[in-house]
Order: C-alpha cells, then sequence, then structure tokens
C-alpha cells in the first residue's frame, strides 16, 4: 500500500478566503460568526451564522461562467485553485487521467435551488433559466473542477450530510494508498445560506440564539456555517520524488454507522469509527495529540462526543487536547470535514493547536481538556478530525505532520 | 415594441459582439454560438416576447422555424408573438 500525503490545501471561509488568512484567525481566536447579511432574516427565529463575506464572484469568474456556477461551485473552484497552484501540478500532461476528483457536498447548489423554485411557485415564471439543472445539481461543483483543471481521472461526489468532507477524503485517500490513481484532488463545499433552509433548520429545535460554545455548559445549539476546503492528496513516493512540500500525511481513515436514529448521535458508533480510525492508522492511543471535534455546540452531540472520546482512547482520553473550531467557522455541513481538516493541519504546522472559541463555563459531562478560547502553542505531531452526521454516519480521518 | 431591434440587442449580448456587427443576414453559425448559447439565447427571447418558442435541441427545425439568420430569428418571433398572443386576445 502506499502512503498517502497532503502537497495542496485550499479554503475559502468564513474566517477567510486562502489559507494564510484562514491560519491567522484561528491563532487569533478570532470568530466569524455573527447577525446573518446575506438574506433577509425577518421571520426566521435564528438571525446568526458564519458567512465567507465580501465574496465578490466577478473577482474569480468571468459573467458568461457564472451563469453556471452555483455559491458552492465558487468557493470549491476558488480553494481548488489555491490548493492546484501550491501543489505545483499540471494535471493536462497525462496526469490527469491518474488524478481522481472526489468531492463531498451535503446539499449542493441550494441557493440555485431555491432561487428557481421562488421564481416558480411565488412568483410564476413560465420557464426558468436553461442551465437550472447543471447549476444546482449535487455534483456541479466537482465537475467544474474538472473542467477548469483537465482532470480526466475517475470523478464523483460524495454526500453523507455532516460528514461528507471526510468521507470524500477517505475514499481518496483509500484510492491513492491502493495505487489506482496517484493523485487526488478532494474536500467539500457548502452554501446554505437561504430563507427556505435556514427555517427549515429552526424547526428542528437545535440552533443557538446567540453564539456557539461547544462543550460548555450553557451550550444552546448549532450555528451554520459555509464554505469550501479542498487538498490535493498525493502517493508520497512520487511526491518526494518531484521534491514537492509535504503539508502531511493522511494515515488513516476510519467510519462506522450507528443504524439507530435520523438526528441523535450515538456514543457506541462514534468510538467505533475513532478506533477503527486508529486500527487503520497503526497507532496506539497514546501516540495521538490533538482530536479536531465534531463539536457542533448541540447537547445531544458534545456530551455523546465526549463519551465517545473517552470508549476509544480510555485512560489517554484525559491527555488529550480536544477542540472544536466550529465555534469560530459555524457548522459548515458537508464541507466541515475538509475545513476542520485543513485547521487542523494548518495549525499543527504553525505549532499551535486551534482553542475552542466562546467557551464560558464547564460542563461535569464534558470533562476534557478543550482549549478554550486561547490558542495553545504545542508541538503536535499526530492528529485526529472527527465528523457525526445526521443519520449516524461517522467518518474519522488521522493526520501525522 | 421593436422585435428587429430588441433581437439585434439579445443576439449581441449572447454573441458577446458589437451590435453594429450584426445585419439581418448574418448566420447564426458565424458567430461562434456554442449549442448551450443556442439554448441560451432561445430563454432570452422567449423572456423578452413572452412567448413560447418550440425548440429541442435535437431538432433544429422543428416547427418549421429555421435559426439560421438573424432574419429567421425576427420572422419566427413575429409569427409566434402574432399566434401566440393573439389567441390571448381572444
Amino acid at each position: 500500500m502506499n502512503r498517502v500525503v497532503i502537497t495542496g490545501l485550499g479554503i475559502v471561509s468564513p474566517l477567510g478566503k486562502n489559507v494564510a488568512d484562514v491560519t491567522a484567525t484561528l491563532r487569533a481566536g478570532r470568530g466569524a460568526i455573527g447577525p446573518i447579511t446575506n438574506i433577509p432574516t425577518d421571520g426566521l427565529i435564528t438571525k446568526i451564522g458564519a458567512e465567507v463575506r465580501d465574496f465578490d464572484p466577478a473577482a474569480y469568474f468571468a459573467d458568461r461562467q457564472l451563469t453556471l456556477f452555483d455559491r458552492c461551485a465558487q468557493f470549491a473552484l476558488v480553494a481548488s485553485r489555491e490548493a492546484i497552484a501550491q501543489s505545483g501540478l499540471s494535471f493536462r500532461d497525462g496526469l490527469g487521467q491518474r488524478t481522481a476528483t472526489i468531492i463531498g457536498s451535503g446539499v449542493g447548489g441550494m441557493v440555485t435551488l431555491d432561487d428557481s423554485f421562488h421564481r416558480v411557485y411565488a412568483e410564476g415564471a413560465k420557464r426558468i433559466h436553461p442551465l437550472t439543472i447543471p447549476k444546482f445539481m449535487i455534483s456541479a461543483a466537482m465537475s467544474h473542477i474538472t473542467m477548469e483543471h483537465g482532470i480526466t481521472g475517475p470523478s464523483f461526489t460524495v454526500a453523507s450530510a455532516c460528514a461528507s468532507a471526510n468521507h470524500a477524503i477517505g475514499v481518496a485517500f483509500h484510492m491513492v494508498r491502493a495505487g489506482s490513481v496517484d493523485v487526488a484532488v478532494t474536500g467539500g463545499t457548502e452554501a446554505v445560506f437561504t430563507f427556505g433552509t435556514i427555517m427549515g433548520w429552526d424547526a428542528l429545535r437545535v440552533m443557538a440564539p446567540d453564539m456557539c460554545r461547544p462543550f460548555s455548559r450553557n451550550r444552546r445549539g448549532m450555528v451554520l456555517g459555509e464554505g469550501a476546503a479542498i487538498m490535493v492528496l498525493e502517493n508520497r513516493a512520487r511526491a518526494e520524488a518531484r521534491g514537492a512540500e509535504i503539508l502531511a500525511e493522511i494515515v488513516g481513515f476510519g467510519m462506522s454507522s450507528d443504524a439507530l436514529d435520523i438526528v441523535l448521535p450515538s456514543a457506541a458508533g462514534a468510538a467505533s469509527a475513532m478506533r477503527a480510525c486508529l486500527a487503520d492508522a497503526g497507532l496506539t492511543a497514546e501516540e495521538v495529540g490533538y482530536i479536531n471535534a465534531h463539536g457542533t455546540g448541540t447537547l445531544a452531540n458534545d456530551v455523546t462526543e465526549t463519551k465517545a472520546i473517552h470508549m476509544a482512547f480510555g485512560d489517554h482520553a484525559k491527555k488529550l487536547a480536544v477542540s472544536s473550531t466550529k465555534a469560530m467557522h459555524g457548522h459548515a455541513l458537508g464541507a466541515s470535514g475538509a475545513l476542520e481538516l485543513a485547521a487542523t493541519v494548518m495549525a499543527l504546522r504553525q505549532g499551535f493547536i486551534p482553542p475552542t472559541a466562546n467557551f464560558t463555563e464547564a460542563d461535569p459531562d464534558c470533562d476534557l481538556d478543550y482549549v478554550p478560547n486561547e490558542a495553545r502553542a504545542a508541538r503536535v505531531k499526530v492528529a485526529m478530525s472527527n465528523s457525526f452526521a445526521f443519520g449516524g454516519h461517522n467518518a474519522v480521518l488521522a493526520i501525522r505532520l | 415594441m421593436n422585435i428587429e431591434s430588441d433581437i439585434f440587442d439579445i443576439v449581441a449580448t449572447q454573441a458577446k459582439v458589437d451590435r453594429d456587427t450584426l445585419k439581418r443576414d448574418t448566420r447564426l453559425s458565424e458567430l461562434d454560438l456554442q449549442s448551450i448559447d443556442i439554448i441560451e439565447l432561445i430563454f432570452a427571447i422567449e423572456d423578452k416576447f413572452d412567448i413560447s418558442v418550440p425548440y429541442n435541441a435535437s431538432d433544429l427545425n422543428s416547427a418549421g422555424i429555421a435559426f439560421e439568420t438573424v432574419n429567421d430569428l425576427i420572422g419566427a418571433v413575429e409569427r409566434l408573438n402574432a399566434e401566440q398572443h393573439a389567441q390571448k386576445a381572444v
């Protein structure tokens, strides 16, 4: 089996529109959750979110292209440009056929879908734009990445709600490890700030009205985010042979299903995925220094995830640093695994652990070291990143610097 | 409503050319329009004139409507406009 490394990283996040800006914001512990501005919120219970602000599509795309690109595709394309540029790879010279493009998204072109349905049902439009279907289809972002960069190998989109991006990265990792491809462009994208979508989230009664406080005693739920993170995975031997800069190695991927409830998580299911990841990576619990938690800030997730970490890590659990960066960038659903793996890689490379922001009061049922409020200088070599999705789909990645 | 003028505007916008370079006998095939551009062109025409254009990408001459020149488009729109809006008046 081949070893798999990350040789390029790109990001469009509420914390910044490139890797350097996002890393600086993570280190400063500066959150991006605030009043929603991209849509009117009269009539919505939830009025806060972590949006990608001041994103001007005209700065990145020609007019003609924009008719095809939903917001989530725009994010994915900008992030893929940064990642591929950093990797230094060109796909049009034969490498394309040996490269996979596997992107995760929870719902794809929701902004386009919402807008189109509004035209039809609310405005009584007799016709809609001819490119509506190719624009909202969940695979569109992935399609445009292959087209822009000339990547002709295997390509598809992965959907598993909040675990989509970790699953996409994990499948890409498998393919490079097995030698099916030499390179993979992978990650996730999501952009769901529409009136109708937020009304749907309101109805679940899991949205925090004030702020996202993962693991805090007075946490009141999750806050939505959006964005994309794309990374280039490469066969390690190939990367070393060409002198590429190696950002980190992906060492393991573990998956499981709770098979229990469509919204409530299970500690056993989550623990199973973490154990599977350790086994896949050939790691002992003691070797892991940091976990980027799923940590949505809901009552259910945070206590369940804490239990699961105890189950999977035993005595070592108390020695782990565990933080949720969702407190800063919100819950970006299908993109979250990618945003969070990127945050983990960037922070550890710069010698710090990102904090759990907005931490006010310890919860006796959440008894781990959550790195409250301030980034912590640390030399961590091995880390894990968790995604636990609605429906009980658990996907866990492990990296080594 | 000036059908000819509006058609020139729509074709110029879709083909990304100067309106002044278009003539009634300009062939659409000279204008570097891909099949998806033609579909968008039809959509723009339907939207502007509130008519329904019987066009299927697999069958370029649906209902005896030829789209070879700008003149063909003008003729088609004049006919469809008369048929469809006259029907509404009845």
